[in-house]
């Protein structure tokens, strides 16, 4: 255990919105292997924290390290982030999968995957071209590269916003409801394909309310609410936990 | 003086018609993105005055604004400018119709859900990058029916032009008509404007199903 590289941490995050404080004090940190999922009710701060990992969010206090290197940090209430060039290098670092995709509409679903690792990563076309297919394939979208989005299921919009993440070969992917947008009988496929990079070892971070999913496939979960981590730790401990507002959250889920 | 001879003079019109119509597009196109911007700023200062400056122009008639960029710069700074008729109905022409597309572009740049720039940020696209690969394309599509609608407006408009005696078309043919007493110069250009506009909306829908594609 001690060997195991960390990929993330995040210590002592605070954030507020106006008189709101959605995150109150939250540390952890994301090893590298492991699928960590996030689940607690709505409003407990699982979308922003990720936000402020990825840094489409800035946050009131607290810092961010990717494989070792700060990312960003904050002092005396004013965020610094890493140098321009450090920075780029870090974000290098993560994927994100949005709830609702934010595939790029006007180009088709090989574009989508292939135009940031060529004209951001500057990496060889054919290359990546080539390495666009196999990720394709593995999302059993091989026969789609052609297609523009709107042309596609949810689901396999999904499955595309996925390899475009995958493309740029982050160490860490985070999942904001990857499902939650879906029409029930599409949520399958895409767990799936989460599924199967989880036996591959690839590092997730995932918000859900799939509970039974987030049971199955993950190495550790943290219950947030209000702001706060009540519980954290192997699936069957959390889930297990006598905590009250956990039972409580799983008590709702059940009536829903 | 005989049809044909009347033809021949209005038609000579006709390319000084086209010439305002297409400088005033090459022109002002570009320039509503610069006053979109403008207006968009996050400093708040540009941004107001931006606005203003639109509120103006899309406020006041454009033959009055005509007058004042042809007059102001003799009359408020004794400039003496020789030849300024033509430009001066290029620059009014110009910047009248750049307001009025930076209006059109602000509403489309509005309609790209922020998700897009999300988006493009976690990729690692810079700000240039994400607007040229990410946001324009969409804009456009979002705004080439209303960008239609000012072309069209822009072809009938270059009457206006005749208001600086600039011997346009429709200068020409009021002075035919004038002194021939007819009507006829009036149906000729009519036609004109009418297949011109023709011309212009089919170019454009044609335009327009090419963007269609997604
Ligand atoms: N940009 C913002 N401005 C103001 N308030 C915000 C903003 N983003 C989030 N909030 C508020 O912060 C709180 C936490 O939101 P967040 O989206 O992180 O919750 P969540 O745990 O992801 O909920 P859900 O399960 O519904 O997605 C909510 O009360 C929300 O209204
Ligand atoms: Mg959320």
């Amino acid at each position: 255990m001690s060997e195991e590289k960390t990929f993330l941490e995040m210590n002592n995050i605070k954030k507020s919105f106006g008189d709101l404080q959605v995150l109150k004090d939250i540390s952890l940190s994301v090893h590298e292997g492991e699928v960590l999922s996030i689940i607690g009710p709505s409003g407990s701060g699982k979308s922003t924290l990720l936000r402020i990992a990825t840094m489409l969010e800035t946050m009131d206090s607290g810092s961010i390290k990717y494989m070792g290197n700060e990312a960003a940090h904050v002092e005396n209430k004013v965020i610094h982030y890493a140098k321009p060039q450090a920075l780029r290098e870090i974000k290098k670092n993560f994927g994100l999968v949005f709830q609702n995709f934010n595939l790029f509409p006007h180009m088709s679903v090989m574009r989508n995957l292939i135009d940031a690792p060529i004209h951001v990563q500057k990496r060889n076309k054919d290359e990546v071209l080539s390495e666009a297919k196999e990720l394709l394939k593995k999302m059993g979208l091989a026969d789609k590269e052609d297609y523009y989005p709107s042309q596609l299921s949810g689901g396999q919009q999904q499955r595309v916003a996925i390899a475009r993440a995958l493309a740029l070969k982050p160490n860490v992917l985070f999942f904001d409801e990857p499902t939650s947008a879906l029409d029930p009988e599409l949520t399958g496929e895409v767990l799936k394909v989460i599924k199967g990079l989880a036996e591959e070892k690839m590092t997730m971070v995932i918000v859900t309310h799939e509970m039974s999913f987030a049971r199955n496939i993950s190495d550790r979960i943290i219950f947030m609410d209000k702001g706060i981590i009540a519980l954290e730790g192997v699936p069957d401990e959390v889930f297990n936990s006598e905590n009250s507002r956990m039972q409580e959250f799983l008590g709702k889920l059940k009536h829903e | 003086m005989n049809f044909i001879t009347m033809l021949e003079q209005i038609s000579s019109g006709m390319l000084h018609t086209i010439l305002i119509f297409f400088l005033t597009l090459v022109f002002s196109l570009p320039l509503g993105w610069i006053i979109a911007f403008g207006r968009m700023s996050k400093n708040k200062i540009i941004s107001s005055i931006t606005g203003f400056i639109i509120s103006i122009l899309r406020g006041t008639p454009l033959m009055l604004q005509l007058m004042v960029v042809f007059y102001g710069p003799y009359f408020l700074f004794k400039l003496p400018i020789t030849n300024w008729r033509f430009p001066a109905i290029i620059v009014g022409f110009s910047i009248n119709y750049a307001a009025y597309f930076a209006e059109i572009y602000r509403s489309g740049i509005s309609a790209i859900p922020v998700g897009q720039y999300e988006a493009a940020h976690i990729l690692g696209f810079n700000k240039v990058q994400t607007f040229f690969k990410i946001i324009l394309p969409q804009v456009v599509r979002i705004i080439l029916p209303a960008v239609t609608n000012e072309v069209i407006t822009l072809v009938k408009d270059t009457s206006l032009a005749f208001t600086l005696s600039y011997m346009e078309m429709f200068t020409i043919t009021k002075q035919i008509a004038s002194t021939q007493t007819t009507l006829i110069p009036f149906a000729i250009a009519a036609l004109f404007y009418y297949i011109f506009n023709l011309l212009v909306s089919f170019t454009m829908r044609r335009l327009e199903k090419k963007l269609n594609y997604y």
